[in-house]
Formats: structure tokens, C-alpha cells, sequence
């Protein structure tokens, strides 16, 4: 499972369509398995709201040849896994956020594709919901798939076993979480002050993180292990830096 | 310390859906209050109770010791979370309107900002136009922030700035409620209200809110499998790159495991804030 970080405008959804092969690319080269054995899930839909979720089983289905049997059996495995077997005749547009989201993975799922592509998969869910969801998809990694996703919640890249920082349409930083850790240059120190500290500092709950690139840490400042979301900023307010 | 929001057996109904229910909450000048709850547990209710947008059905919502009403909304900040801020108006002319609107026309604008004074709206990145919202919000010193998902969307270094925001006016003396899907955001407010079925289920800080919850740890080699394993017994199990986290009892585990040849190491270790959350959120007991 792979996990791309950023915020809003970073590229990450440009990064998945260009990965799909939905943009052309200006340089470079994605490799990826064929359009059938992909299955790519983009940020805001995912599934028609005029159909109901047995049409959106089965209109995904013909497009990728899931028909008959095949489709009546994967998509009961499926509906019952995500928790809506009884909401086959709803409509899609009638179902929770939440409940959409995982429809909408249910449905890129439905063939067992060999790459799974989920754009923001967990943006505006719940924290129940999103469990429920990376349960999912975390299952179909187990089941051999590969996952690519794309969050704006750092904590979620935990889940990856490879993370991308992405920011600007630039890669800042990728690895696994503790290779990103372990990469952090300099120091960082918590300072316990009212007053911002010199240097390259922003607030974590009341206090100052302060991050010095040559380890020259002010005085007073208490050193500390990076975290991970320490990591990520740091390695944005590096990027800063540079440009 | 003084008491700036004071809601007290609030109630909300409609029809027969109780939105909000016999809820207590209070936020003190200088506090950060993390309003959690899944979707459709009643946060932006109890909110709009708060704002004096709907009145209750039984209880109180006291802003600065009142009900709510034009004067005390003079002395609010708040931010949904869909900013409201004019799209297809400048930030400058996004300024004037509302510090007029508020009366604070002297204010001046934060350098942060100033910066893109001239342009629209609808075309700054995200994190930009929350810092506006942000501003344009702050700009009359409110004594009391309402932020609904202050920083959805937004990247990482964007949401310590507005954090910074956030910590500059609490330290200035103002409270502020924020609602938060994002528990690293969670993490960094004074107290948390954990919201679920329009009740209070839990408060307190970070700490208080884990308690002494914990989950069990699976390191094994065959971590597919191992999901599987656990995935098949209904368990709701969270992989984080090779590791399995799953509520339960460690014997349970170790059970299931060995019934299917599957060696590894099981412990139990603290929940974290999301795993406690999704606990009290689903009813599960205190372990």
C-alpha cells in the first residue's frame, strides 16, 4: 500500500490520473497494469446518484465483463462487507457520505482489480467510517492487491508501507514512515513560550516546535524525536526554504 | 477564568429524531475545545444552537452569559466550513465588508494575507483562502471562535499556520470550538467533547478521552494472512504498513492466530486517540 500526502493543489489527483493514464504526460513514463485490471476510484464520484447501488454493481460490472453469476456472487460479498446488503434498491444519491465512499472503493474492487487507485478516499468521513473503510482496503492489499491512495491526514500514511509527500506538483520527500523520520536533517526542539522562537518554528497545541537545519537549536529549546508529522513539516518548511 | 459558551440540558429535536440530547458543555476564555463526533452525531446542531441559529427545544445555550442574539454575535468569530467568504469578491473587498459589517473598519490586515489583497477569492489555493477566512473572522478580535473542520483539506504546513492562528487568539484571551475529523488536529486542543447519538460520551483531555483503552499488536511475518485471519472474524482490524492493530483480548488473538499456524508477536499496547474514538463512537465498553 502506497499513501500520497498533500494538501489541496499539491497534484495528487493529477499524479493518479496521470498514473491511470486519464492526462497525457508532458515527460516521463507511468507504467502501470492494463485498464481492465485497474481500478480507480476519483475524489468526488466513484458511482452514479441516479442509479441504485445494484445498478452501480452492475453498470461497473459490464464495463469490466463481471456479469451473471460472477456479479450476483461478488457484488453480495461485497455489499455485505461494506454493511449495505439490505440498501440494494436505494439510490445512490440517497446514501450517507461515508456510505458512498465505500461504495464507491466496493465498486472499484468489484472486478479484483490487480491496482487499486483511490483519489482521497477519506476526505470529509468520519473516523468510524474511515476505518471501516482502510479495513476494506487494507483487505484487498491483504488479498494481493496493490493500493495507491492519495490523503490529506497525515496520519493516515501510517497505514502505507511506502508515503509520498507531495507539495507544489513537486515529490518532497518518500519512503516508509520511519525512513522519512530517520531522513529529517538537524534537530528539533519543543520550546514551552508564549512568543514565537527564532528560527524555523510553528505551534503544536500550546507550545513551539523548532526545527534547526544545522543544529544550532535556540536556547531553551528542549530537544525531541521527530514524529512522523513532524517529519512532514519539516519537510515542506524545507521546500520552502529552497524555493 | 471566564465562561464564554455555557450550554447546559440542551435538547433539539425534529420530529422524532433527537439531534442533540441533554447536552452540557462549557468553553473558557483561553481554551481550545475539540468538538468530535462521527457525522450526523449532532455537532453542527448543538453549533447552530450555539450561534442562536435555531432555537432549542428545551435547555440553554448562554453565549458570554446570555441567549444569543445580535450582541453577543458582535463578539463571535466563526467559520464554516465552507468559509464563507465571496468568491467572486477580491480579499480586500472580502475585508471591507465584513469589518464594516462588525464594525471594526480600523482593523488592519495580517501580513500574511495583505500579500493577495487584490486578488479574487474563487482563485487562491485552498489553504490561502482559509487564512482569509481565518482573518476576516478574527479581524473584529472575537472573544469566541466557532471553527467547524478549520483545516480540511488543507496541507500540512498550512494547518500549523492556522493553528498558530488559533493559539495566538486563545492566548489573547478568547475560547474557541472546533469540530475535527482530523486527530492530529484533536490532539492539539486543550479539552475534547466526544459526541455520539446527540449525547456527550466521552470528554476530557487527549489522556482523559484514551483512558485506558488498548488494542492488541500483531507483528507476524504473513501479515496477509494475518488480516485475513482476523479480517474473516469480524474484527475490526487496522494494518499500518506490516503491523495489525485490532481491539480484542491479546488470548483472543493469540487463539486465532495459532489456529491457523500463523506465528507472531501479540501485545497489548494503548489506543490511540482515532482507535478510542472509533470505541466510544461504536458503543464498545472501557476496557
Amino acid at each position: 500500500m502506497s499513501v500520497v500526502v498533500g494538501g489541496d493543489g499539491a497534484g495528487k489527483s493529477t499524479l493518479l490520473r496521470a498514473l491511470v493514464g486519464l492526462v497525457r504526460l508532458s515527460s516521463g513514463i507511468a507504467r502501470r497494469p492494463s485498464k481492465r485490471e485497474i481500478g480507480y476510484v476519483p475524489a468526488t464520484a466513484g458511482l452514479y446518484v441516479d442509479l441504485t447501488v445494484d445498478e452501480n454493481l452492475a453498470f461497473s460490472g459490464r464495463a469490466y465483463g463481471v456479469v451473471g453469476s460472477a456479479l450476483v456472487k461478488r457484488s453480495t460479498e461485497l455489499l455485505e462487507r461494506i454493511g449495505l446488503a439490505d440498501a440494494r434498491t436505494r439510490l445512490g444519491g440517497q446514501l450517507s457520505g461515508g456510505m458512498r465512499r465505500k461504495l464507491a472503493v466496493g465498486i472499484g474492487l468489484l472486478h479484483r482489480p490487480a491496482l487499486l487507485v483511490l483519489d482521497e478516499p477519506t476526505t470529509g468521513v468520519d473516523p468510524v467510517s474511515r476505518a471501516e473503510l482502510w479495513r476494506l482496503v487494507s483487505a484487498a492489499a491483504a488479498d494481493g492487491t496493490a493500493v495507491v491512495a492519495t490523503t490529506t491526514y497525515v496520519g493516515e500514511a501510517h497505514r502505507a508501507s511506502t508515503v509520498m509527500l507531495l507539495e507544489q506538483g513537486r515529490s518532497i520527500a518518500t519512503g516508509s514512515p520511519s525512513d522519512i523520520i530517520a531522513a529529517v536533517p538537524g534537530k528539533l526542539g519543543v520550546v514551552r513560550s508564549t512568543s514565537q522562537p527564532e528560527g524555523l518554528s510553528w505551534r503544536w497545541g500550546t507550545t513551539w516546535r523548532v526545527w534547526a537545519p544545522c543544529d544550532d537549536l535556540p536556547e531553551g529549546a528542549e530537544p525531541r524525536q521527530p514524529e512522523f508529522e513532524d517529519a512532514v513539516i519539516i519537510a515542506a518548511l524545507a521546500d520552502e526554504q529552497k524555493v | 477564568m471566564a465562561m464564554l459558551a455555557q450550554v447546559r440540558s440542551l435538547t433539539m429535536r425534529f420530529g422524532a429524531l433527537t439531534a442533540v440530547d441533554s447536552v452540557d458543555l462549557s468553553v473558557n476564555s483561553g481554551e481550545v475545545v475539540g468538538l468530535l463526533g462521527a457525522n450526523g452525531a449532532g455537532k453542527t446542531t448543538l453549533i447552530r444552537l450555539l450561534l442562536g441559529l435555531l432555537r432549542p427545544w428545551s435547555g440553554e445555550a448562554l453565549l458570554f452569559g446570555a441567549l444569543p442574539s445580535m450582541s453577543t454575535r458582535r463578539r463571535l468569530g466563526y467559520v464554516p466550513q465552507t468559509l464563507g467568504l465571496y468568491d467572486d469578491m477580491t480579499v480586500q473587498e472580502n475585508w471591507t465588508f465584513t469589518t464594516a459589517a462588525f464594525g471594526s473598519a480600523r482593523a488592519c490586515m495580517p501580513a500574511g494575507i495583505s500579500g493577495s489583497r487584490k486578488e479574487l477569492v474563487g482563485t487562491l489555493p485552498l489553504g490561502l483562502q482559509r487564512r482569509v477566512a481565518f482573518a476576516v473572522a478574527f479581524s473584529h478580535k472575537p472573544d469566541l471562535l466557532v471553527l467547524d473542520e478549520p483545516t480540511s483539506g488543507v496541507g500540512p504546513l498550512s494547518r500549523a499556520r492556522l493553528w498558530q492562528d488559533i493559539r495566538e487568539s486563545a492566548e489573547h484571551g478568547a475560547g474557541a470550538l472546533v469540530t475535527t475529523h482530523n486527530m492530529e488536529e484533536a490532539e492539539q486542543c486543550d479539552r475534547l467533547v466526544v459526541m455520539v447519538g446527540g449525547r456527550v460520551a466521552a470528554e476530557g483531555t487527549v489522556a482523559e478521552v484514551i483512558g485506558s483503552r488498548t488494542v492488541v499488536q500483531v507483528t507476524c511475518d504473513d501479515w496477509r494472512r494475518a488480516f485475513a485471519v482476523l479480517d474473516a472474524e469480524g474484527l475490526v482490524v487496522q494494518a499500518q504498513g506490516d503491523v495489525l492493530r485490532v481491539p480484542g483480548s491479546p488470548k483472543q488473538v493469540e487463539a486465532l492466530l495459532a489456529r491457523h499456524d500463523l506465528r507472531g508477536a501479540v501485545a497489548t499496547v494503548p489506543a490511540n486517540l482515532e482507535e478510542a474514538f472509533v470505541s466510544v463512537a461504536s458503543g464498545q465498553s472501557r476496557r
